[in-house]
């Protein structure tokens, strides 16, 4: 399963609900607003950082630039994939489930 | 008549205090930059005007934003306007730069950067808080 993440983890529980409920092997991909959780430096970094074992997470590229975070800390083991590598794991996945 | 002093140019001016809080991300919502239109469009109107940014509203002001990649406008060069309209008073909540990582060097304008105790005093004091 692909899980997608669109929303801030400082503003919506989306995060939290989903790496609650992810079956571990699944990966997630954080794009919109939802890429501020690569941020390493921010309070909320451990959720994400003592997971990395259960999921494979993603991070769009062009939604890292847009919000200007190509400059600051991103946790480690997170992938970048650009818009092309986006439709590329939809299609390698059997189901996408979009948390909105 | 009373009633008529709003049209006499000759009554004391008033001037009231208007405070703009800016608390989401950009581009994810439209919040963000109908905010900062709102507040550019007030400037002309000679009040008092405070801007501040808290929680994910931070993230507006953000250093090297590219939206190239997302077909948006970068709106973010506009808030260095705010001082050309006279919009001096720019409050970025502490707490708020914390808990994500960041520091003032990371903005693109300079701003007054409050703790949430200073700031409530501030925000205590206006007259008209219009919030998005």
């Amino acid at each position: 399963m692909l899980h997608i993440i669109n929303k801030s983890p400082f503003e919506r529980n989306t995060l939290d609900s989903c790496l609650r409920l992810a079956m571990p092997g699944s990966a997630i991909l954080l794009i919109e607003d939802g890429v501020y959780a690569v941020l390493a430096k921010a309070a909320h970094a451990d959720k994400i950082i003592g997971r990395m074992d259960d999921f494979s997470f993603y991070v769009l590229g062009p939604d890292i630039a847009a919000r200007g975070l190509g400059d600051v800390p991103m946790i480690e083991g997170i992938d970048v994939v650009d818009y092309e590598g986006f439709v590329d794991m939809v299609a390698e996945h059997d189901a996408t489930q979009s948390w909105l | 008549m009373s009633e008529m002093n709003e049209f006499d140019e000759d009554a004391p001016e008033i001037v009231k205090r208007f405070m703009y809080v800016n608390r989401r991300a950009p581009y994810g919502t439209i919040y963000a930059l109908e905010c900062l239109e709102v507040v550019l469009i007030a400037a002309a109107f000679d009040q008092d005007v405070s801007v501040v940014f808290l929680d994910d509203g931070v993230c507006q002001l953000k250093k090297n934003q590219d939206t190239t990649g997302i077909g948006m406008k970068n709106f973010s060069k506009t808030f260095g306007a705010l001082d050309d309209y006279d919009v001096e008073k720019i409050y970025v909540e502490k707490e708020s730069l914390a808990a994500r990582g960041l520091t003032a060097d990371d903005l693109v304008i300079p701003v007054e950067v409050l703790a949430a105790d200073e700031l409530r005093e501030v925000m205590a004091q206006q007259d008209v808080v219009i919030s998005s």
